[in-house]
């Protein structure tokens, strides 16, 4: 099988895994999110060996019917609170016998913000030799899209009728205070941030956390080619800041945001789940403001070093 | 053979270390473990061991210790953990999970009343959670016997015909805290006793997907699999008896433990730590001339139900003791069992040691007495003692 050129040339290749890691013909609705991340991280895997941890979410489902599976690697589908200790028990394990293999969790914002917070936290703190990925789409999306701890403020869910009241948990800020070796947020509409997190993290050691927002267009009440384009709107906006973290005290942001007022007013108005609530841009301003100054303030980056990008 | 006086809580977790250290040159031994009250000095006692090849990893939860333990032996290691009472009912979802992969997990429980109210006595109501789950289950009734169980456990578990994860109990602070005389082993003979873990369908090289959705005919069939291997145990376990035998030079308790039963109009059926009272029970009554004898069920999955009805037939009265209760129907063992006997015996359940009560063998006797009298099995009693 020839690997035609991808994302401009940029990904290697030559060292690409002659399959995906998740394959064609799997259920994830059009437009997903996790699927451009899997195409993502089947970049920038390459060669590496990696096992696969997927708690109860869209993941588990999309991995299909036995005997088949979707995922062209080692899977174990977990309890839905057990991704980060099934996890440990696949690392440790190869860890003991002097294995290379990378465990990877998949997990959705459910088993990760939620119901799997508490392992997380503890795999973590134990510092354990993980890639912990969450693909956040914001919604319990295998139940037909109830409300999580990761739904913004604001978004109509099937709990929250009249538009979610309470904000967003801050994911990030809460793994970077276990002081893992990296935690990081990938927008899928810059592609380059997104393997070389991929990268490295996948080449880094201990426990690493990435967060990554994805579009889901059966849940967002979206169109699902608009995805994409609804991350680049939420980082254009500061909505969705890109940035990474280093053992828990050296912030990097990577991408600067323009803060427009239009990205924000059309990533509202291009999702129907926001339309009930009454939210605006110029009611989620302030705690977007907000936000960015606590995070000019941890990376020392006082002055916005970058602009249009 | 070195004996050593040590609690059952240190006899399981001193056996679970032989056991992962004999599985040293292949995949390893890997736990999680957590703890509570009175299982807690296993699995501190596994936490000091220096196992080659080996890691114990302090869990957050029970949900999580048993959900490491998951992914250590689907990753083709030995591995083992104790819990009991509200712990197990907290890692209850995980079991079912270690049950699904068809996991040979050994987990070691110090059975403990489920509260609230909290009460920490010795109870079978928690090992009872996982009647239906998928695990064997063997009830010990001394220390040694709770080291050789945790041995023969991992053996069983693993073997090809059976696959699956099994439960020790033992009754919480009974025996748990209970320190007496115990056979130790040389890790020799138990590398010769215990092969190396061969998890068939662990996660390797080729990309395979454990625990995936499946449709109701395919769970049916699977269901179907897994009850036809826990059959297999019955079998698996005369085979372990006999190796066990010829390596060690004694020979780990039958799954059910007959006392005195053969010949017997009467008969005390029970589990753990009860049994060892009926005993004392049924010695005393027979030197006063009444026909009483004893079976000990150690071995409550599989339920032996051939075997079980063999010792029940002809005889007249039955006393099944459980040390729990089915809310709304009585002693969960008197359920099982009480189809086995012949039509016209009498089969009373008497639920007595209820969440920690202290059985004497006063009281069997007195029940015995009253059984004696009776001329029809009357509803579920509760023997109330202090």
């Amino acid at each position: 099988m020839i690997n035609e050129p991808a994302l401009n040339g940029m990904a290697l290749t030559e060292h690409d895994r002659s399959e995906p890691l998740l394959r064609s013909g799997n259920s994830n609705c059009g437009g997903c999110g996790m699927s451009n991340l899997m195409q993502m991280l089947r970049r920038a895997a390459a060669d590496r060996e990696l096992k696969m941890v997927i708690p109860a979410c869209c993941a588990a489902v999309t991995g299909g019917n036995f005997p088949e599976s979707a995922y062209s690697i080692p899977t174990i589908m977990s309890t839905f609170a057990s991704a980060a200790p099934v996890a440990t028990g696949v690392a440790s394990v190869a860890q003991l016998n002097g294995e290379e293999t990378r465990v990877v969790c998949l997990a959705g914002d459910g088993g990760t913000y939620d119901i799997g917070m508490g392992s997380l936290s503890a795999a973590a703190e134990r510092n354990e030799d993980i890639l912990y990925i969450c693909y956040d789409n914001e919604i319990y999306g295998n139940t037909g899209g109830q409300r999580s701890s990761a739904t913004p403020a604001g978004a109509t869910t099937t709990s929250t009728p009249g538009g979610k009241q309470e904000t967003k948990k801050d994911i990030i800020g809460i793994m970077a205070a276990h002081r893992i070796p990296y935690v990081a947020s990938i927008s899928l509409a810059h592609i380059d941030d997104t393997l070389r997190k991929l990268q490295f993290a996948l080449d880094a050691r201990g426990f690493r956390f990435l967060h990554v927002l994805s579009p889901c267009p059966t849940g967002w009440k979206s169109e699902p080619a608009m995805g994409i384009e609804l991350v680049r709107l939420a980082v254009r906006s500061g909505l969705f800041p890109v940035f990474e973290v280093f053992d828990g005290s050296r912030y990097v942001i990577n991408v600067e945001p323009e803060f427009s007022r239009e990205a924000l007013m059309m990533y509202l108005s291009l999702q129907r789940r926001f339309r009930r609530s009454g939210v605006t841009e110029e009611s989620l301003r302030p705690s977007i403001e907000h936000y960015w100054n606590y995070l000019r303030l941890m990376s020392g980056r006082i002055v916005p070093a970058r602009k249009n990008i | 053979m070195p004996v050593e006086l040590i609690s059952a809580n240190h006899a399981a977790a001193l056996a679970a270390t032989l056991a992962g250290r004999a599985n040293r040159t292949a995949r390893g031994f890997c736990c999680g473990v957590y703890p509570i009250t009175p299982s807690t000095e296993c699995m501190e006692y596994l936490c000091g061991q220096d196992i080659e090849k080996g890691k114990v990893v302090r869990a957050d939860s029970e949900h999580s210790a048993m959900g490491i333990c998951i992914g250590a032996s689907s990753s083709g290691a030995r591995s083992f953990t104790t819990t009991c009472s509200n712990g197990l009912a907290y890692m209850v979802e995980n079991c079912v999970a270690a049950a699904g992969y068809r996991l040979p997990i050994v987990m070691s429980v110090a059975n403990r009343t489920l509260g609230p109210p909290w009460n920490i006595w010795a109870d079978h109501g928690d090992s009872l959670l996982l009647r239906d789950l998928g695990w064997l289950q063997l009830y010990s009734a001394d220390n040694q016997q709770v080291f050789d169980t945790v041995l023969c456990a991992f053996k069983l578990a693993e073997d090809p015909r059976v696959m699956m994860p099994a439960l020790c109990c033992m009754d919480g602070f009974i025996l748990s805290h209970t320190v007496s005389q115990v056979e130790i082993p040389t890790q020799d003979l138990v590398d010769r006793f215990l092969p190396t873990t061969d998890v068939p369908h662990r996660l390797n090289k080729v990309a395979h997907t454990l625990g995936q959705m499946e449709s109701p005919h395919q769970s049916a069939v699977h269901r179907a699999q897994h009850h036809q291997a826990m059959l297999n145990a019955e079998q698996v376990y005369a085979e372990i008896q006999d190796s066990f035998e010829e390596i060690f030079g004694r020979r780990p308790a039958d799954p059910l433990v007959r006392y005195r039963a053969e010949d017997a109009e009467t008969l005390i059926v029970s589990m753990g730590t009860l049994g060892v009272t009926a005993e004392r029970v049924v010695d005393q009554l027979r030197e006063q001339g009444q026909s009483v004898g004893s079976v000990r069920v150690r071995m409550f999955r599989p339920m032996l139900d051939a075997e079980l009805r063999k010792i029940f037939a002809g005889k007249k009265r039955i006393a099944v003791l459980d040390r729990d209760i089915s809310i709304g129907f009585g002693g969960v063992l008197w359920g099982e069992v009480r189809g086995f006997a012949d039509p016209a015996a009498i089969v009373q359940s008497y639920m007595i040691g209820v969440a920690g009560g202290d059985v004497r063998p006063e009281h069997m006797v007195n029940l015995l007495t009253e059984l004696e009298q009776c001329h029809e099995s009357g509803a579920p009693k509760i023997v109330e003692v202090a």
